[in-house]
């Protein structure tokens, strides 16, 4: 009982009901189930992405690469759609994770079999990615006229009383953790992160490991663009600008150890909704919305410290000299 | 042992050899070959003016790549360089608004620049945090900040003596941000090869914790990287701020990708403990020319940003395929 209360989970969940409770007390309306529910439809492609974030950053790697991805894969669909608007929702979106899974294999094989940082390779395809992006459109934007109204409508339809696009972020949540917790890839991504080298004597191959884990973040940044596009009903070259520290971030206060190997989904997701709720509670309580960024900066940094804190008690101190180092 | 230590030095043993062989030989071929290729693409490029004006391209980002460098090389990161220059540029306004003149702006540009770096240094050596994500905090923090009090405003009318920095000229085509280039080039070349600190860094960037046991101070070493990186954000701050005359809170969105972009493609390696001041030197006047080379032909910003994103994996990639390609053909004799 008291390392659950102790566990960062559960800490982020206090300082969630707190952030719901605290805007609550003024306004009222904003706990209210609709309202929550709403907020979860609004927060739920950032869930998507912070998942599949995780299972990089998990592996000692990361995908700084996710939200130019998401922008390549959402004007691609959104030309197809406006070029062959007869084609169903189901081809778009495996269209979607398709070109989003090669994109994230291409880091994955630089990855594995050059052996080049992560950090180097996804900034490099962060930019060459947004660059083909105009390159495939000429520059030009992709405007909801010029979208099916099955391709925008898709995840607004309601199942059970709930979007569709809640139910996508469910599926991820549920997937992902199955994946983590109950196959032996998703153990071995835990491994691989702790500790590579043990990874290795124990039979796993740790670049085939980030290899998979690259195409996870792939897959899914690509499903996101489908999903980002079609709920912002345009589709240009700045789309997602600079979203991909905002997923980082929320994996970042989700508990999420960029040193890898530490992180659940459960803290991913909390991390998310964390982030997502702030941003719409500051206009509730009619603070500017140019305050979200410096706040989402501090939550970090408050994030990490207490992370920190809490990983320090985890590990045994052997050297203590060649700790403090 | 004594093979261990001949992997510490930054550069090859044998002078010559290493020379012609050197990361930096690469990058000098590499940029005749894009500045031939330029003169070439368009008969405008081989004018002094035009010259000096591409130097415009990339002078703000290599005084930023400079200190990176050395951050880099003592195996840490900054990633809120760029948010720092706009959290310096905010408050240079601030003080315009305030109606203090230029050495003042200078002063509150290098001063603010100074503090975030300190408070990254103090978080990263004090608390024992990965630079990494400290810096992806205070990346929205230090943007942010500069959000709340600029909003949607927008600083301008700076004073005409400000303009200098970022517009004036030192003698003929020598620009004054050409110049304090190549000034800082030096200075931090000087430091980095030439004194026992900057020595230290590649130590503490193999091994930090080696070197603390041979009595580096490892913790005030990157501290004082950290200072050095904000000061020079500011600075670079002083200049963009000049050259455009004023300032948003979006001000110089992306520099720090391209920063590490020159200090990566300049050889220093990512992980730390290896890299030279004249490769980042070189791979900014590479970045420079490649940019203005496909602005000649125009060819639009955002294109040019794929080729610097290959450029940076392909020079990676190169040396590794290179050597594995070696070490097969040695195993098959």
């Amino acid at each position: 009982m008291n390392r659950i209360l102790k566990s960062r989970e559960m800490l982020l969940a206090i300082a969630i009901v707190v952030l719901i409770g605290g805007v609550a007390t003024r306004f009222p309306d904003f706990a209210s189930p609709l309202s929550l529910a709403q907020a979860f439809n609004d927060t739920s492609i950032l869930i998507i992405l912070a998942l599949a974030q995780m299972s990089v950053i998990l592996t000692r790697s990361i995908d700084l690469s996710t939200a130019a991805n998401l922008c390549f894969t959402g004007m691609a669909v959104a030309m197809l759609n406006a070029a062959h608007p007869e084609l169903p929702v189901a081809v778009i979106i495996l269209v979607a994770l398709l070109w989003g899974l090669a994109l994230g294999a291409f880091n994955g094989l630089l990855v594995w079999k050059i052996g080049i940082p992560p950090i180097v390779v996804t900034l490099g395809t962060l930019t060459i990615y947004r660059g083909l992006t105009f390159v495939l459109s000429g520059g030009a934007w992709v405007n909801a006229d010029k979208m099916s109204a099955s391709f925008i409508n898709f995840q607004r339809q309601s199942l059970v009383g709930i979007p569709v696009l809640s139910w996508i972020a469910l599926l991820v949540i549920a997937l992902s953790y199955i994946f983590l917790r109950y196959t032996k890839t998703g153990r071995d991504v835990y491994a691989v992160g702790v500790n590579p080298t043990a990874a290795v004597y124990t039979g796993i191959d740790v670049g085939r490991t980030k290899f998979i884990a690259f195409c996870i973040s792939g897959l899914i940044s690509g499903l996101a663009g489908y999903l980002w596009i079609s709920r912002y009903v345009i589709a240009s070259v700045e789309v997602a600008n600079g979203y991909e520290l905002n997923v980082i971030a929320a994996c970042v206060i989700g508990g999420i150890s960029i040193a890898g190997g530490v992180g659940s989904v459960a803290g991913a997701v909390m991390g998310a909704l964390f982030l997502g709720l702030i941003g719409l509670a500051l206009p509730v309580i009619n603070v500017s919305p140019f305050w979200q960024l410096a706040i989402s900066g501090a939550a970090i940094l408050l994030a990490i410290v207490l992370n920190a804190r809490s990983e320090k008690v985890a590990g045994r101190i052997i050297l203590k000299k060649a700790q403090s180092a | 042992m004594s093979i261990e230590i001949r992997h510490i030095p930054d550069r090859l043993d044998s002078p010559l050899s290493g020379v012609l062989r050197s990361w930096e030989m690469l990058l000098v071929i590499v940029a005749v070959l894009v500045f031939t290729f330029n003169s070439f693409a368009s008969p405008h490029f081989l004018d002094v003016w035009t010259l000096s004006d591409m130097t415009f391209n990339f002078t703000e980002k290599a005084l930023i790549a400079l200190p990176m460098a050395l951050l880099i090389i003592s195996g840490e990161i900054d990633l809120s360089v760029a948010a720092i220059l706009a959290l310096s540029s905010t408050f240079m306004g601030l003080a315009m608004s305030f109606g203090f003149g230029t050495p003042v702006l200078v002063l509150v540009g290098a001063v603010v620049g100074l503090a975030c770096g300190a408070f990254n240094g103090a978080l990263v050596t004090g608390l024992k945090l990965p630079s990494i994500v400290v810096t992806i905090g205070t990346m929205s923090l230090f943007r942010g900040v500069a959000f709340i009090i600029l909003g949607d405003q927008v600083y301008k009318n700076y004073p005409e003596s400000f303009d200098y920095f970022g517009q004036g000229y030192v003698f003929w085509v020598f620009s004054f941000e050409l110049v304090l280039f190549l000034i800082f080039a030096a200075v931090f070349a000087f430091l980095l090869h030439f004194t026992s600190f900057g020595r230290r860094l590649y130590f503490v960037g193999r091994n930090a914790t080696s070197a603390q046991f041979s009595g580096v101070n490892v913790k005030r070493a990157k501290f004082i990287l950290f200072c050095l990186t904000g000061v020079m954000s500011g600075v670079a701050s002083v200049l963009l701020t000049s050259r455009l005359g004023s300032t948003r809170p979006s001000i110089a969105q992306g520099f720090e990708l391209e920063a590490i972009t020159m200090v990566v493609l300049g050889g220093v390696a990512i992980t730390g403990g290896a890299g030279t001041i004249p490769g980042v030197v070189l791979a900014a006047l590479i970045m420079g020319l490649v940019t203005f080379g496909f602005g000649l032909l125009n060819v639009p910003g955002i294109v040019m940003s794929i080729f610097v994103g290959l450029m940076l994996i392909v020079v990676i990639a190169l040396p590794i395929l290179w050597r594995r390609f070696v070490w097969v053909m040695k195993n098959d004799k």
